[in-house]
């Protein structure tokens, strides 16, 4: 079931435009995550539907009503800010209970359900530590527990481990996905970080300068990205444009570049990236082969990585791509002129790429 | 050691010195040990009136400044909008006045010859001014909310800039309304703060003197006016030593409380950008508490300032110049030996001594602090900084009872006034300067040594003209500072050689309409000369954030 609809929201600060008619649907028990560069619109978007950002245009539907005149703290959603945002005069207790004390429940429920919500993020017995006294990563699970004690129906996550140093990010990270599919709670999770993204969500939303680029999961996306600016941020730099022919093949500045099975029609402009990680270089003893791709060009740089080399090659067209070699082959020095063979699945077509200039 | 001496010097002679003989006059009246007066003192009812009214005041002055602030607090932590730092400095103007100034301001505004009472009067065709509030607690409290608005303005609003805003949120997205979440999270964080500038509000109106001598009138006085009357009128010096002693008492006894609360308040509050925390006023909440906001401000802050500059140029019934003129003449029936004029040349001149004195002085207390990391200097910083807690009223006292015989007898030397403006105004030449020098690596004085500079040279090419501009804040507010001292000048002034606000003083004190102008184009054209020295001070503060 649909729990969460965004329709065409719209947002400007300062005649900036940070949205723009944003439109989407959360499913309910999903965690998904809204991934993006900074300044992209991701933290508005989940302060919109938080409501503490009214959208210049569009509406928020939660549970099919307009939330447009729900007030933030009547809609009972829970939010985590980054770096927390813990209340520094009150105790980890204090700060677990003050969402129930504010929906009036008994003492005594307030009193079990903290204790459960500490159980749940491992922190029984600091109930009355101070939160100046916690570790980064005890705070993070405390405003964790905050978050989900006043039993939120929506849970809103703007970058929950970015204060934290990057050993600690990953270990906190499985950890929290664990407790948000064990509360089975709907959630959203704002970050520029593509391996938090894929490690959490169930759907990842992929957002540049105000707009959604591509809704998928996190495996389609890694395979798959839809758009030169979701290619980029995923870290793909090799991108060449070209037109896709009949054959099952593209002709680009670099040559003619075989493909895997893809749905676009014969002609189109579109595209492409090439994996880092699908070339081996072309050795003497290799049979002269048709079915391969191949592409030549001079090596700028050949970088031992330990388990690859970082080898940048610049092509005929002035174009440098950047591939990991496999450590088995011999290496490659710099000025000298080395040809590539591409496997057709390294090659991928943007489907929504429209021809954008990139150089 | 010896650039230590000097200030140390003249410390011992020009602050500890007084104390003594104040300490001295109220325990040995007679020249033996007698506890008599100051048992007298505190006994009687009229000692405990006074130091009941001093503190009710003070309190109530307190209250109505924080009730009237607070809001405006919000305003400058929360909200941007165009035209925010300008009036951020314009609403510190008022506490950087002289206290004759303000005093003349309320005059001028709603005094029985103001603009308000006078535009009432002809306007409805009224016999008497219809607002009485001259010599009433009213014009007293007024006047204190006015000096000390900026205070809170500037201790709360800072705190609550420094403020997450993602704290309200969290507790608005916990099911906290906007009202709740003030009371419970809001308010409690900035309590320490709210308390530290209440409680420097406080210490200033208890220790308020201007404003209570010329607005109370008679029947209003606070500890420090007690003194200036038992003195001054009354001539019983005993009495007024004993008052010294309470009131240097009661402010070191504050003063403590305050370093105290303010290590307290520097906790708890992590810092955000200021950027984040402020956003433009788009709600119609915002826009109308901005709007109420600016309006009280103009109201509080603008009048009595702008009714000053109308009364200065306002005889009879259009726009006139005569009491500039007046300023130049003297009249037979004058109150001075001398044209007014002239007391405007003496306090540019004390002025510039004070300047002078304060930066020898300031200057070689720094240096000495920013050398020494011995315990010497943790030691020397709080005492140099001492006469800053020390009342004006108490230390002009101490001077007329201590520097008036031998072995140091400067009663009769032009010298005494400059002197107790440079006690007043040197701590802030260190606390400019101290900054400065202390930022400044020590590798930059040792190359110019190595390569052959003597101290004195290294001083003059390498040390003065890094901390230049620290320099120049510095006299400029010795200079402010001197020009509009009131506490300490009216005991040490000799009748011959009075100062700007001594002149208001007198002025506002005498019948008739050429007087009363005459104070307010002096008041004037002081607050003209304070307000460019502040709002000097304020541009190169914010041009060069940090270094204060």
């Amino acid at each position: 079931m649909t729990l969460l609809r965004l329709r065409t929201l719209s947002k400007t600060f300062e005649r900036e435009p940070v949205l723009d008619a944003v439109s989407l649907d959360v499913e309910e028990g999903s965690i998904l995550c809204l991934l993006g560069p900074s300044g992209c619109g991701k933290t508005t978007l989940l302060r919109i539907i938080a409501g503490l950002e009214i959208p210049d245009t569009g509406t928020v539907y939660f549970d099919d009503r307009d939330m447009a005149t729900v007030a933030p703290h009547l809609r009972n959603f829970g939010m985590m800010f980054q770096e927390f945002a813990l209340f520094p005069h009150k105790n980890v207790l204090g700060n677990i209970t003050f969402g129930l004390k504010m929906q009036k429940r008994p003492r005594r429920e307030i009193r079990a359900r903290a204790k459960e919500m500490l159980s749940l993020v491992g922190l029984e017995g600091y109930a009355r530590r101070n939160v100046s006294e916690l570790s980064g990563g005890e705070r993070q699970r405390v405003a964790l527990a905050r978050t989900l004690a006043p039993n939120p129906r929506l849970v809103l996550l703007d970058e929950p481990l970015g204060a934290l140093d990057k050993a600690l990010r990953e270990r906190l990270l499985l950890e929290m996905r664990d407790i948000l599919k064990k509360v089975g709670v709907t959630t959203i999770f704002v970050t520029h970080d593509q391996t938090e993204a894929f490690a959490i969500a169930d759907t990842v939303v992929v957002m540049d300068r105000g707009r959604i680029e591509q809704t998928d999961t996190p495996e389609n996306l890694y395979a798959h990205p839809a758009t030169a600016s979701v290619a980029l941020f995923l870290g793909f730099h090799n991108l060449v444009r070209g037109r896709i022919e009949a054959a099952g093949t593209m002709s680009t500045d670099l040559g003619i570049l075989r493909l895997a099975e893809h749905g676009v029609p014969t002609g189109r402009d579109v595209m492409a990236l090439i994996r880092p990680d699908g070339a081996r270089i072309r050795e003497a003893s290799d049979q002269p082969d048709e079915g391969k791709t191949i592409i030549s060009g001079v090596v700028k740089n050949c970088l031992f990585k330990g388990r690859n080399y970082h080898l940048e090659l610049q092509t005929g067209t002035g174009q440098v791509l950047a591939f990991d070699i496999s450590n088995e082959s011999r290496p490659a020095d710099p000025g000298q002129l080395i040809e590539l063979i591409l496997s057709p699945e390294a090659v991928v077509v943007m489907t929504d790429s429209l021809v954008e200039p990139f150089t | 050691m010896l650039i230590a001496g000097i200030p140390l010097g003249f410390l011992a002679v020009f602050y500890f010195y007084p104390l003594m003989k104040i300490f001295a006059l109220s325990f040995m009246p007679e020249g033996t040990l007698s506890l008599v007066d100051l048992h007298g003192l505190v006994s009687t009812s009229y000692y405990l009136k006074t130091l009941w009214f001093t503190t009710w005041q003070a309190a109530l002055s307190t209250i109505l400044t924080l009730v009237v602030a607070l809001p405006g607090a919000y305003v400058f932590a929360r909200l941007r909008f165009p035209g925010k730092t300008l009036l951020q400095s314009l609403t510190a103007i008022p506490f950087v006045l002289p206290s004759v100034v303000v005093a003349a301001a309320f005059h001028a505004l709603l005094g029985p010859n103001g603009v308000v009472n006078t535009w009432l009067m002809n306007g409805f065709g009224l016999e008497t001014p219809p607002i009485q509030l001259n010599h009433t607690i009213w014009f007293i409290l007024m006047a204190h909310v006015f000096y000390n608005y900026t205070v809170i303005i500037r201790i709360v609003g800072g705190a609550w800039s420094r403020m997450q805003s993602s704290l309200t949120e969290a507790a608005n997205m916990l099911g906290a309304s906007p009202w709740t979440a003030f009371r419970k999270v809001t308010l409690p964080l900035l309590f320490p703060s709210i308390c530290a500038a209440s409680l420097l509000v406080f210490i200033f109106c208890f220790s308020s003197f201007g404003v209570i001598l010329i607005l109370g009138g008679p029947r209003y006085a606070t500890i420090e006016v007690e003194i200036y009357r038992q003195a001054v009128h009354i001539f019983n010096l005993p009495m007024a030593a004993a008052l010294s002693l309470v009131q240097i008492c009661f402010t070191f006894l504050f003063l403590w409380v305050y370093t105290w609360l303010q290590r307290r308040t520097t906790v708890a509050l992590y810092p955000e950008s200021r950027r984040i925390t402020q956003k433009r006023p788009t709600t119609i909440r915002d826009r109308c508490i901005l709007g109420a906001n600016i309006t009280i401000m103009a109201l509080l802050l603008g009048t009595p300032l702008l009714a000053l500059v109308i009364q200065s140029f306002t005889a009879g019934d259009g726009f006139s110049l005569v009491f500039y003129r007046a300023l130049l003449e003297n009249p037979s029936q004058s109150i001075f030996f001398i044209p007014p004029v002239q007391a405007i040349g003496y306090s540019i001149g004390f002025a510039l001594i004070a300047l002078i004195l304060s930066l020898i002085i300031g200057l070689l207390a720094a240096t000495f602090l920013s050398q020494e990391k011995s315990r010497a200097a943790s030691l020397l910083d709080p005492l140099f900084m001492l006469p800053l807690a020390t009342s004006a009223v108490t230390l002009g006292f101490g001077y007329i009872i201590a520097l008036d015989k031998p072995p140091l007898n400067l009663r009769t030397s032009i010298l005494l006034v400059p002197l107790a403006h440079t006690l007043v105004a040197y701590p802030f030449v260190v606390r400019s300067v101290l900054p400065a020098l202390r930022s400044m690596p020590k590798s930059l004085r040792e190359s110019a040594v190595l390569l052959g500079a003597s101290p004195v040279q290294t001083w003059i090419h390498v040390v003065m003209p890094i901390i230049r501009r620290a320099i120049i804040v510095g006299a400029v507010f010795a200079f402010t500072i001197s020009i509009g001292e009131f506490g300490a000048t009216v005991f040490v002034a000799r009748p011959q050689t009075p100062t700007i606000p001594l002149a208001i003083y007198r002025f506002l004190g005498q019948p008739g309409a050429l007087n009363y102008g005459q104070a307010m184009a002096m008041s004037t054209l002081l607050m003209l000369v304070t307000a460019a020295g502040f709002l000097f001070l304020e541009k190169i503060r914010m041009s060069h954030e940090g270094e204060f």
